[in-house]
């Protein structure tokens, strides 16, 4: 594919940035994208801004960082989502060859609202929403049958939370870096049955920008490129009980036609480092076996063997992930950054020897739809 | 707050959005909805073409773009394909908890809806077992005209 991520930026996620607002945290993001790549915002000839009004709490929420973005007098569009699909809709805009160069922004605050309410509020209204039913507690039934399904234990869930916490040690834009233990996980509290509160990832404050360049644009630059070699998304039904949970056919859709694009027959081999949108533990295990990366049912026993530590055969969620640190939209758009960092060996004491990567996120509920990013030193 | 804000106040602006919404339920919905409400029936719509029965009734067929055309009764027993218990007091909630969701498949569907579970003790509940709709008293014509889904066994 002729285009090449050039710049990331990435804020710190915290709990509260309570110094920053919306425009504060892109200005930040944008900024240092710019500088990573070696451009000025001159350089920059579109922009997709990728944000959710429900959590901005305003409509036309995409503009509320149109100032820090400099998208006045510019082509700029939005994405109301995940920041990967925000991306994807970047890339294709690059790869129109109408544009070089496209800023890509996704921020969120979870801390300014209250994530229980806004996610209620994804469920049709007609027939689920007054049940009461959030992101947690629709998760907890779909962590439920999958257990039960495939035998995954609560043992092996509590151990992703282990190795993410672990991993944001060295990572110094997570919020909850921590070393815990299989029995601090399952001694937290209980949310939402199997779901405990080290289950689950925190709603968290940051924002994230990349920038995407055609190939022309990147002979032109100093950055360093990390080549794009596959992205694909798809979709599931919209009603949970209209799907099978335990299932991930939309992510299996997805990954199989961005490992055609990039020409991947054997993604267990071939893919050197993943980063996952584990919103919650059991979602690391699925999302790995619905990409291909293990059997189906297999992701736990796996965990065990360390193949997905840091220092395993196939490392997912070196930063530590989205249960290290979880800004709803922006959250897929940092999985990008940070395979960037990694396929460009500047992602510090989480480095990892990874030359092709990919990068995931989902959006709706239980992962109702998957965008899949498979990135590449090479072009 | 420490020193991050170099000496001035921190301002933050306290508020809310509250609009007031009529969402029409539609004809499918609301068909099911007044069956519910006053003979205390359950019906699922059929897809004429792959011949999936949906509960909660959809007007089109989410597997094979097809608008569903024949109304069956369904239930109101079912089995429980999932469920959680849910022991922190979400925002969301509207009940005090523990609160018992359940993914529940009605006999004679092929699809499934969410629901409370209640009627029992929430340590008794599991994947698989029998359960069946228990109507609200006072019905209304909303997904409430039933109370919730009570465990057979
Ligand atoms: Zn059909």
């Amino acid at each position: 594919m002729d285009a090449a991520i050039i710049g990331i930026g990435m804020t710190t996620i915290e709990k509260n940035k309570i110094a920053c607002n919306y425009a504060d945290l892109a200005w930040e993001a944008v900024n240092k994208a710019l500088a990573d790549a070696s451009i000025t915002i001159d350089d920059i000839d579109n922009v997709i801004t990728t944000s959710s009004d429900f959590w901005d709490g305003r409509t036309i929420s995409c503009m509320a960082v149109g100032d820090a973005c400099a998208l006045r007098h510019k082509n700029c569009s939005a994405v109301e989502g995940d920041g990967t699909f925000g991306a994807a809709y970047g890339l294709s805009r690059t790869l129109s060859g109408d544009y070089k160069t496209t800023l890509v922004t996704a921020h969120s605050k979870g801390s300014e609202s209250i994530s229980s309410i806004i996610t209620n509020a994804a469920f049709d209204p007609i027939y689920e929403r007054s049940l009461g039913l959030d992101m947690i507690s629709a998760s907890a039934i779909q962590a439920k049958q999958y257990m039960n399904v495939t035998g995954t234990t609560s043992e092996q869930l509590a151990l992703v939370s282990c190795k993410n916490h672990k991993n944001a040690k060295d990572n110094p834009y997570a919020q909850l870096p921590m070393d815990i233990t299989v029995n601090d996980v399952l001694n937290s509290e209980m949310i939402a049955e199997p779901l405990h509160k080290l289950d689950c990832s925190p709603v968290s404050d940051g924002c994230c920008a990349i920038i995407i360049a055609n190939a022309d644009f990147v002979k032109k630059v100093k950055a360093k490129p990390v080549w794009i070699k596959g992205v694909a998304f798809c979709s599931d039904a919209y009603f949970m009980g209209d799907r099978d949970l335990t299932k991930t056919i939309a992510l299996e859709n997805a990954a199989k036609k961005a490992y055609v694009m990039a020409g991947i027959t054997n993604p267990e081999n071939e893919i050197d480092i993943a980063e996952i949108y584990d919103a919650f533990t059991y979602q690391e295990l699925m999302w790995i076996e619905g990409l291909g990366l293990a059997e189906y049912g297999n992701a736990g026993k796996l965990l065990e063997k360390g193949i997905f530590n840091r220092d395993g055969k196939l490392p997912v969620n070196p930063s530590g992930g989205l249960l290290s640190g979880h800004p709803v939209i922006a959250a897929g758009l940092y999985r990008i950054a940070e395979i960037v960092l990694q396929i460009r060996e500047e992602a510090g004491a989480r480095q990892v020897n990874a030359k092709r990567g990919i990068a995931h996120g989902v959006n709706g509920i239980c992962g109702q739809s998957h965008c899949v990013w498979i990135l590449d030193k090479e072009k | 707050m420490g020193n991050i804000f170099y000496g001035i106040e921190p301002s933050v602006y306290k508020s809310q959005i509250n609009v007031p919404y009529q969402w029409w339920a539609g004809e499918t919905a609301s068909k099911f909805f007044m069956v519910l409400r006053d003979d205390k029936k359950i019906l699922g719509k059929q897809c004429p073409r792959c011949g999936k029965v949906y509960c909660p009734p959809k007007k089109t067929c989410p597997s094979c773009f097809t608008e569903t055309n024949s109304w069956k009764e369904v239930g109101p027993k079912g089995k429980l394909i999932s469920y959680t218990i849910v022991l922190r007091q979400l925002a969301a909630l509207q009940k005090k908890v523990p609160v018992a969701f359940g993914l529940i498949c009605i006999d004679g569907a092929d699809n499934a809806m969410l629901h409370y579970i209640g009627d029992v003790d929430v340590n008794n509940i599991t994947i698989g077992m029998e359960v069946e709709a228990v109507f609200a008293d006072d019905r209304n014509a909303t997904i409430n005209a039933i109370s919730h889904f009570k465990p057979l066994t």
